[in-house]
C-alpha cells in the first residue's frame, strides 16, 4: 500500500515536470510573444480594398470619415445611391460599361469597398481576360477605373478621359519577396 | 451647346466638392501626409510560389526621400488584413501586423472572436515577427511555417497623373496628357508585406479582402 502511493506520487511528480516542460516549450515557440503587451481594444480609423474608390465617389469631410470607418458587409446598402448619383456627376452620358453594367449595377459593385481574390486563376485587376481577381502591383488600376467609369459600353467614348498615358510604375518590381522596389 | 455647358457645369459644381487623392492616399479625419493610421494601397496577388498568397498593405503615402528616414510605423496603430471566405463582406479571418520596439509582430490569419470595427489581438495566434527594415538598407525578411514576413520603407508602386486628372476636374483640361506625368514618381511608402500558404485560407476559391488601421483606445 505504502508503495503504491509512492508509485502514485513518484507518477504525479513525472507527470507535473512534463506538463510544465511542454508550457515552457510553447512560450519558447512564440519567442516571448506571450510576455508582451498587446492588450487592450483597437478601433478602426481607415479602411481600403479597391484603389481610389473611396476617393473618387465619396466626398471629404464627415462622408470620407463615416465611410473609413464602415464595414464592408454594410456599405452598400448605405452608399450604393451616393456612388450612382457621383458616376453620373463625373459622366452624365453614362449608360453601361465595358462590363456590361448599368449605373445601378456598377455602383453596387464599387460601393461594397473589398477587393475580389481568386486562390485558383491569375490574380489581376484585370488583363483583358481576368476580371478583379486581385490586384498586382503592376495592374494599371487607374486605366481600368477610367475605362469603366468615362468608356462607354465599347470603351470607346470620351477618348481624353480613358487612359492617364502613365502605364507602369517609376521603379521594376522583384519577382521575388517583397516585390516591391527600394525606396527613393 | 449652352445645355452641353450647363450640364458640364452643374457636374463640376458637384464634383468641386471631393478632395480626390488618389488611390486613397492621405484621407483619414484631421490627418495629414505621414499618419501611420492613413492607408494608400492594398495589394493581394499571388506569390512567387503561386501556392501563396502576397498581402500587401502601403501606409503613410508620398513620403520624398528626405522624410523617409524619420518615417515610423507607431505602437498603438494596428494594421488588420480583413479576408472574407464565405462570400458575405464579412471577416471570417484576420491578419494583423503591430509595432513592438524594433520590430512588426504578426497574428494569424485566425478567426476573430468579434468582427466589424473594434478587434483585440490573440496572441495565441501569433505567426511571426520580422525587423522593421531601415531607410537605405537592404530589406529584412523573415520566413516562419511557411510565412514570410517584410516591414520598412519602400517605393510607392502607385502610379496615376493625379495633377492632370485635378485639373481635369477642376476644368482647366479636357483630358490627359499623353505621356501622363506620374505624380507619385520618386515617393515613398511604409509597406508592410506577408505571403501565405493558400491553405491556410479556407477552402473556397475566392476570397474578398479589404485592410483596416486600427488604433488602441
Amino acid at each position: 500500500m505504502k508503495t503504491n502511493q509512492f508509485k502514485i506520487i513518484t507518477v504525479a511528480l513525472v507527470v507535473a515536470f512534463f506538463s510544465v516542460n511542454c508550457d515552457n516549450n510553447d512560450d519558447n515557440a512564440n519567442d516571448g510573444v506571450q510576455s508582451m503587451d498587446f492588450s487592450g481594444t483597437y478601433v478602426q480609423q481607415d479602411q481600403m480594398a479597391r484603389p481610389a474608390i473611396n476617393t473618387v465617389f465619396i466626398a471629404s469631410g464627415q462622408p470620407k470619415d463615416d465611410f473609413n470607418a464602415a464595414v464592408p458587409s454594410k456599405m452598400g446598402a448605405k452608399y450604393q445611391s451616393i456612388f450612382q448619383s457621383r458616376l453620373l456627376a463625373l459622366n452624365s452620358g453614362y449608360t453601361t460599361n465595358a462590363l456590361g453594367q448599368d449605373a445601378a449595377a456598377f455602383t453596387g459593385l464599387l460601393s461594397t469597398d473589398v477587393l475580389n481574390v481568386s486562390k485558383t486563376a491569375k490574380t489581376t485587376f484585370f488583363d483583358g481576360t481576368n476580371v478583379l481577381t486581385g490586384r498586382a502591383l503592376a495592374d494599371d488600376v487607374i486605366d481600368v477605373e477610367l475605362l469603366l467609369i468615362f468608356g462607354g459600353p465599347m470603351g470607346t467614348s470620351n477618348a481624353g478621359l480613358t487612359s492617364d498615358h502613365v502605364n507602369a510604375n517609376d521603379k521594376a518590381f522583384t519577382t521575388s519577396f517583397p516585390y516591391l522596389a527600394t525606396a527613393w | 451647346m449652352k445645355k452641353t455647358k450647363m450640364i458640364l457645369g452643374l457636374s463640376l459644381a458637384v464634383i468641386s466638392g471631393l478632395i480626390l487623392v488618389a488611390a486613397d492616399h492621405i484621407d483619414v479625419p484631421g490627418t495629414m501626409s505621414g499618419d501611420a493610421g492613413d492607408i494608400t494601397d492594398v495589394y493581394t496577388f499571388q506569390g512567387q510560389d503561386t501556392n501563396n498568397l502576397v498581402f500587401t498593405v502601403n501606409t503613410q503615402g508620398l513620403l520624398s526621400p528626405n522624410a523617409t528616414a524619420m518615417a515610423t510605423f507607431k505602437e498603438n496603430v494596428m494594421v488588420e488584413i480583413n479576408i472574407d471566405n464565405t462570400g458575405d463582406n464579412v471577416e471570417d479571418l484576420v491578419i494583423q501586423a503591430i509595432k513592438r520596439g524594433d520590430k512588426m509582430y504578426f497574428f494569424g490569419p485566425y478567426a476573430p472572436t468579434a468582427t466589424g470595427t473594434s478587434s483585440m489581438i490573440k496572441t495565441s495566434a501569433a505567426s511571426g515577427e520580422v525587423a522593421i527594415s531601415t531607410y537605405g538598407a537592404a530589406p529584412t525578411m523573415a520566413t516562419k511555417n511557411g510565412m514570410k514576413f517584410f516591414a520598412g520603407p519602400r517605393d510607392d508602386p502607385f502610379f496615376f497623373d493625379l495633377g492632370q486628372f485635378k485639373s481635369i476636374l477642376a476644368g482647366t483640361a479636357t483630358g490627359f496628357n499623353n505621356p501622363g506625368t506620374d505624380t507619385f514618381a520618386g515617393t515613398n511608402v511604409l509597406s508592410i508585406v506577408v505571403e501565405v500558404p493558400k491553405t491556410m485560407l479556407g477552402t473556397s476559391s475566392t476570397l474578398n479582402v479589404w485592410a483596416e488601421t486600427k488604433k488602441k483606445q
